[in-house]
């Protein structure tokens, strides 16, 4: 594999992350020292910088509210006099035993299995880029893809409980309020998406470089 | 030089072959997409971008949902959920809501009106490229697609409690989702930055 080796850092190019344009790399002057894309006006940096430390502090940061969106209630139902309160798990109980599994499936994939299977990935990178690991580098840059591609489809059951709590307000036969772990579960999401953004799939590759 | 570009997925710099029309161009070491060939990107783009307002308008001024249950009606806008939440103080929720369904659409479709019409003519509005990178900076953040599969969780979930009524407003974001779509995947950037680049 010769061609590997070829990376613009290798060549003391820098290509812009909006625009993607080719600049060659800002000579470090001083630690306030900003290069700018000419054509963009974006930043110019050969990495995103402090990677990996932004994205574990995301990570941790999401975790941590993972616990409350999951075990606090999402949703308060008043319907005829009794009052339920249900959590993400709860709700898609409840799908699964009145028969409409698809609804079941598509609330557990959305709010529980992407936002969970979403840091386990970032995890592993994060541990597998510190790791030097050398293995799998195309798999591993398509796992990135794919977080950084599903993680806004977790906001499906923020958008749920903000229609449920518009539509049912029928005045003492029924109403939806919204429960305490939603502004945690949107967190999740927003967070994750952060984190998703702010890891750079080019470290993943650069372990080939130092190689040589 | 133009047609050197690094992966920005991996950092492999690659010369970018001609393409053919409707060909791609892919990164030889990780397989991410480099370029594509969009023919008349910006004007299709444009075309796309006017219905997108258009329908955005309908969407958000005609009722959304009604639901009949009991001897009471509760007629919805796109709106009312966001001012309930706010009533029930729950203002950070509310924003999250009104930003990625309201107003970064909104924003989306009329910053690409701002850039790419004087392009179409050969001009450039000033601060161009940075509403463009606006654009691009907020388009995963903009997520009226997903809001609409919530509503259809919402209304079979509903659909035992009550009966549900669509409104126009409801059919104009259902097109407008797929207008949003088809606009995504004409938009060239490369292009529009070449384009912006030669004007100046």
């Amino acid at each position: 594999m010769k061609a590997a080796s070829m990376t613009a850092r290798r060549q003391n190019l820098v290509s812009c992350h909006n625009c993607h344009l080719l600049c060659d790399a800002p000579v470090p002057v001083g630690k306030q020292q900003v290069a700018c894309c000419p054509r963009c006006g974006t930043t110019l940096h050969s990495r995103k910088p402090n990677s990996l430390m932004r994205t574990w502090a995301l990570v941790f940061a999401a975790v941590i509210l993972y616990l409350p969106a999951n075990l606090l209630p999402i949703t308060i139902t008043r319907a005829i006099g009794i009052t339920q309160s249900d959590t993400i798990i709860s709700g898609v109980i409840y799908f699964l035993h009145s028969g409409m599994v698809p609804i079941a499936l598509v609330i557990f994939i959305a709010s529980v299995f992407v936002p969970l299977m979403k840091l386990l990935i970032l995890i592993y990178l994060l541990i597998s880029v510190q790791r030097r690991s050398r293995r799998r580098l195309v798999d591993r840059t398509r796992l990135y893809r794919l977080t950084e591609l599903v993680g806004r489809w977790s906001m499906v059951d923020v958008y749920v409980v903000t229609i449920l709590v518009a539509l049912v307000k029928l005045g003492a036969v029924a109403r939806v309020d919204a429960g305490p772990a939603t502004p945690y579960f949107a967190g999740v999401v927003i967070i994750t998406m952060f984190a998703a953004e702010s890891f750079d799939p080019r470290l993943i590759w650069d372990v080939m470089e130092d190689d040589e | 030089m133009s047609e050197l570009m690094a992966c920005h997925e991996c950092d492999l710099l690659t010369r970018l072959p001609e393409l053919p029309p409707g060909g791609r161009a892919h990164c030889p070491r990780c397989g991410c997409l480099l370029q594509r060939d969009r023919p008349n990107s910006i004007e299709k783009t444009l075309a796309l971008s006017f219905a997108g307002l258009v329908l955005f308008i309908v969407a958000v001024s005609f009722p959304f949902l009604a639901m009949k249950a009991g001897g009471f009606e509760q007629h919805s806008n796109l709106l009312t959920g966001v001012w309930l939440l706010l009533e029930q103080k729950m203002v950070l929720l509310a924003m999250v809501v009104l930003l990625t369904c309201v107003l970064f659409p909104l924003a989306g479709i009329l910053g690409l009106l701002y850039v790419l019409l004087p392009l179409h003519f050969g001009r450039r509005l000033p601060r161009a490229e940075v509403v463009f990178r606006l654009v691009s900076h907020l388009q995963p953040w903009s997520m009226m697609e997903v809001f609409m599969l919530g509503i259809l969780v919402s209304l079979v979930k509903l659909g035992h409690l009550a009966e549900v009524i669509p409104g126009i407003s409801l059919w104009a974001f259902a097109v407008l989702i797929f207008v949003l779509a088809a606009q995504t995947a004409v938009l060239d950037h490369h292009q529009v930055w070449e384009r912006l680049e030669a004007l100046r």
